[in-house]
């Protein structure tokens, strides 16, 4: 067998193994992406193949942990795609506004740089008060981390510029205080948040939501995948709900591509139709 | 399928490789730009049609893999190749790249094996590297764009340093052997 074939089975059952001893089910990952993700943990833990580092995840919680870490965090910043805050705010919160209550379930939160970006529009568009936001990631300690609400202070120059080109109406630094190289969001921005773990493979629908926001979360997922996350959320999305992806994800390909409209095709917006 | 990356000058080379391609009845195009992350939605895309007979698409997630077409990745996203389809992903940037020229020759390389082909064109760093030798190891072709012929010579440079290139050829050349490819 060509050592290609060989690397590609370790794969295989390096992901069987922790979906049956850990119940964390990656079979269905995009194969390109989570092989590179293994491969640095492989690396980082001083092992020479899968079949290491399967031995290693499946006797030492620890090494699952680190890897679970690995396979789950979504590099992001703060008002990432400024764009696609802007079109929130001027297509989207229009209609948020005639609602008597507003909830929002921000999939795959990660560390939260997401969910405080929409805390702070949905303040400065006076909604606060009305919505619940739902946080929710596959790592628990993610969802802590993003309830914490600490990021790095050199983070910040990016968030800022970011947030200047998205038009905020405040100034950025008054939503944070710096505590040596660290800086604390403002705590009142989330505190009616619901922050929970949540593993959109294999857990239910949990609410029904006016807004869901997935951005670049299914990229790492196969089509198969995609699909039944698709299903969840088309489960979990009001009549007339927004669904909102990242810049480079299509709901052509899915099969509830029929079910939603499109409100702005560049920033992949869609409101759910039937 | 043919996987392209190309740095300081990378556009406008692959621009000339592009201009005279032939119908390319077998080949799927896909080439990994650096450039900055706020740098204008689909200029990249306009440059290369306006000078390229084969459709030029930006990527878009799980794009179907199709003969006769031009892929771009888009900025600040890794293309990651996967039998019949393409892939994002917004990992952190390797050897501070995203798109990463690297994750683009790997993952060809993982999905296509002998039918993959590498092309390293001008550039000013040593992205390209790693992904050639894998490329390379899987039974595919790697080209080099000649560093007398670049803009900047240190990524060409880099490659055939690794010692895993087949070609080293000026871009016209690099354009007769795709078509070649094509006819066979």
């Amino acid at each position: 067998m060509p050592r290609e074939d060989l690397e590609q089975l370790e794969l295989k059952l390096l992901l069987d193994a922790i979906y049956h001893h850990y119940g964390y089910d990656f079979r269905e990952y995009a194969r390109a992406s989570i092989k590179r993700r293994m491969w640095r943990r492989m690396m980082e833990e001083g092992l020479a193949t899968f079949s290491g580092l399967q031995e290693r995840v499946l006797h030492d919680a620890a090494c699952m942990d680190r890897l679970l870490l690995d396979l789950s965090i979504n590099v992001t910043s703060m008002f990432r795609d400024p764009t696609f805050y802007a079109a929130l705010r001027d297509k989207i919160v229009p209609r948020l506004r005639t609602y008597p209550f507003i909830r929002i379930w921000n999939a795959g939160c990660s560390t939260g740089e997401e969910t405080y970006s929409l805390a702070i529009l949905l303040r400065e568009e006076g909604l606060e008060s009305r919505i619940r936001i739902y946080a929710t990631d596959i790592n628990g300690p993610l969802v802590q981390q993003a309830k914490d609400g600490l990021f790095p202070l050199d983070r910040m120059q990016e968030f800022t510029q970011n947030y200047l080109r998205y038009g905020g109406r405040c100034s950025f630094a008054d939503y944070y205080r710096v505590h040596g190289d660290r800086v604390r969001l403002d705590p009142t921005l989330l505190e009616n948040a619901v922050f929970a773990q949540h593993n959109l493979v294999s857990d239910a629908s949990f609410n029904e939501f006016n807004l869901i926001i997935c951005r670049n979360v299914m990229i790492y997922f196969d089509r198969v995948l995609q699909d039944k996350v698709h299903a969840l959320f088309h489960r979990s999305l009001a009549r007339s709900g927004v669904l909102a992806l990242g810049h480079k994800e299509s709901i052509r390909f899915t099969s509830h591509a029929d079910a939603y409209e499109e409100i702005d095709r560049q920033e992949k917006l869609y409101r759910r139709i039937l | 399928m043919v996987v392209v990356g190309g740095s300081w000058g990378g556009l406008e080379a692959f621009g000339q490789v592009v201009a005279s391609l032939d119908d390319c009845r077998g080949l799927a195009l896909a080439i990994a730009l650096h450039r900055a992350v706020d740098s204008p939605e689909g200029a990249v895309v306009r440059y290369l049609q306006a000078r390229c007979g084969l459709p030029v698409t930006e990527v878009e997630d799980k794009d179907e893999i199709e003969p006769r077409r031009v892929y771009v990745a888009p900025a600040d996203y890794h293309l990651l190749v996967e039998p019949g389809y393409f892939a994002l992903s917004t990992d952190a940037p390797v050897h501070r790249s995203r798109p990463s020229i690297d994750v683009l020759f790997e993952s060809a390389a993982d999905a296509y094996g002998e039918q993959s082909v590498a092309v390293v064109l001008t550039g000013a760093n040593d992205d390209g590297c790693r992904g050639l030798r894998h490329v390379k190891s899987r039974g595919g072709v790697t080209i080099v764009q000649d560093p007398c012929s670049a803009v900047r010579r240190e990524m060409p440079d880099a490659a055939i340093a690794t010692g895993a290139v087949d070609q080293v050829l000026p871009l016209d050349q690099i354009t007769v052997v795709l078509n070649q490819m094509s006819r066979t």
